[in-house]
């Protein structure tokens, strides 16, 4: 199983965990299985097309997918998995 | 028999090895620590280009530090050549094995028509304001005189803006650029400390020129009560050599992406969201932008703003004051920035997470061809913002 990371924005759509784990051979069976149990997150996280959205990033071990080999990185068991949404804070008052 | 200096001055010649300044200008730049053991005001009036200032009377407490390696070659000087080959023995007695003093001194190296510079010459005020900076050997004055004729860009003077302006004022960061068009507003407060109680509906880049100027008056702060714009964004951040991004809004993060990159200048990076931050520093075609980081922006829902989903505090003052480490290394020329690298900072856990980022080689501002496309005058197009549409109405849950 794999630990995928959850970022404060999509936790809604978990129930509120900051991380759960899945099971899953490379990063597209593991956003599968996240979507699969969570379907809140697929228009998030996948295109129509099943790509990545380009505004999310995921990291496998802290390295980019998309210099990887994006859907098809290969995950194994005790790998971080990490969902980045840009944020847009700057703390600042305008509306965001 | 009590010995005479001439004794003294007979034993440090026998035991020092002594080099001309001839010799020591011919050895390759930066092949051995070369260290100006005159007082303050002779090292004021001029030295040896590269030289590192340490007073003799200060050689023992202060030359390791800017000698770590005992058996790397030291060369001493002072002004005629004497205190120089005294300062060497004491060298020798700490085990400093490759020990020269320069013969005839900086007088000798002026007189051989050899170059040298200037330091630039802090006023007592401001030898005692920065002292902890003189201090650090990777400061000095020649650096702190460096972020005295420095010039930091604020977009906002917010959250993010308000602990990395406090702290760059405070280092004597020499001008302090702040774009900002909204007035203070008691929510503010919480959390954006350049601004008080009694400046509630007072322009934000007026506030904050009066904190600025009250905690130092060396800085002078230039307002830009403006948006910034497609149409501004050049003119404002032509000349900065370095700028903080606290921006809300993507619009306004990607435009200054795409006008920093063009010209050049980094951008230190930090957003936040209640809990949350991230930061990294954008270093043009030293590393990735903002674009290759994010080729997109995520719809409003998947990204709300500070005003919409809150923040703690002290996030943004955390997250700001790392921002203000990361400029002054910009501007001093040390250390490692996070160049290539995204922190992320979990409040809740006091955990710092780094994951490692990458210029996108077809990103369409930052890449070869993007450079080469501009340098044409005919830049990259830049996908559209229009982002796809999530079809579940996003909520966003817990307590705000």
């Amino acid at each position: 199983m794999s630990v995928v990371k959850i970022p404060t924005v999509l936790r809604p759509q978990v129930g509120g965990s900051k991380e759960v784990q899945l099971a899953g051979t490379t990063v597209g069976e593991v956003v599968d299985a996240l979507t699969i149990q969570y379907p809140g997150l697929k228009s998030q996280l996948l295109t129509v097309d099943g790509d990545l959205n380009r505004f999310v990033n995921v990291y496998v071990n802290g390295q980019d997918v998309r210099y990887l080999d994006g859907l098809a990185t290969p995950v194994s068991e005790r790998d971080e998995v990490r969902l980045l949404p840009a944020m847009a804070g700057g703390a600042g008052a305008a509306p965001g | 028999m009590p010995r005479t200096y001439a004794d003294l001055l007979r034993e440090a010649r026998a035991q020092i090895r002594e080099v001309s300044p001839h010799e020591v200008s011919a050895q390759p730049e930066g092949s051995a620590t070369v260290i100006d053991v005159r007082e303050d005001s002779e090292w004021e009036q001029g030295h040896l280009p590269g030289a590192v200032h340490i007073s003799k009377s200060y050689v023992e407490q202060q030359v390791e530090a800017a000698a770590p390696d005992r058996d790397a070659p030291v060369v001493l000087y002072c002004a005629g050549g004497i205190r120089s080959l005294f300062a060497a023995q004491t060298l020798e007695q700490l085990g400093y094995t490759n020990v020269a003093s320069m013969s005839g001194g900086f007088q000798a190296w002026k007189s051989a028509g050899l170059p040298w510079e200037a330091p630039v010459v802090l006023s007592a005020e401001q030898k005692q304001r920065y002292s902890r900076h003189l201090l650090i050997p990777e400061v000095g004055s020649a650096g702190q005189a460096r972020l005295l004729g420095s010039k930091a860009l604020f977009i906002g003077a917010g959250g993010l803006g308000s602990p990395a302006a406090l702290y760059l004022a405070a280092a004597g960061v020499g001008t302090i650029g702040i774009v900002d068009f909204d007035v203070v507003d008691l929510s503010n407060l919480q959390r954006q400390i350049l601004h008080t109680n009694d400046r509630v509906g007072e322009r934000k880049v007026e506030s904050a020129r009066k904190t600025i100027n009250a905690l130092n008056p060396d800085v002078t702060v230039i307002p830009h009560e403006e948006m910034l714009v497609a149409g501004n964004v050049d003119r404002i951040i032509n000349g900065y050599d370095v700028i903080i991004d606290g921006t809300d809004t993507f619009e306004t993060r990607y435009l200054l992406n795409d006008a920093a990159v063009a010209k050049n200048i980094p951008v230190i990076h930090a957003s936040v969201f209640r809990f949350e931050g991230q930061l990294t520093t954008f270093i043009p075609y030293e590393g990735p932008c903002y674009r290759c980081l994010y080729p997109t922006p995520p719809p409003p829902e998947l990204a709300p703003g500070c005003s919409v989903a809150g923040v703690l505090g002290v996030v943004p003052g955390i997250m700001g004051m790392l921002q203000a480490n990361e400029a002054l290394k910009v501007l001093l020329g040390i250390g490692d920035t996070l160049s290539g690298r995204l922190l992320l900072f979990d409040a809740l856990d006091t955990t710092f997470t780094e994951l490692r980022l990458r210029r996108d080689p077809n990103c369409p501002v930052c890449s070869t061809e993007a450079v080469a496309a501009r340098a044409e005058g005919r830049p990259l197009p830049i996908p559209s913002f229009a982002a796809p549409a999530a079809d579940a109405p996003f909520v966003l849950g817990g307590p705000a």
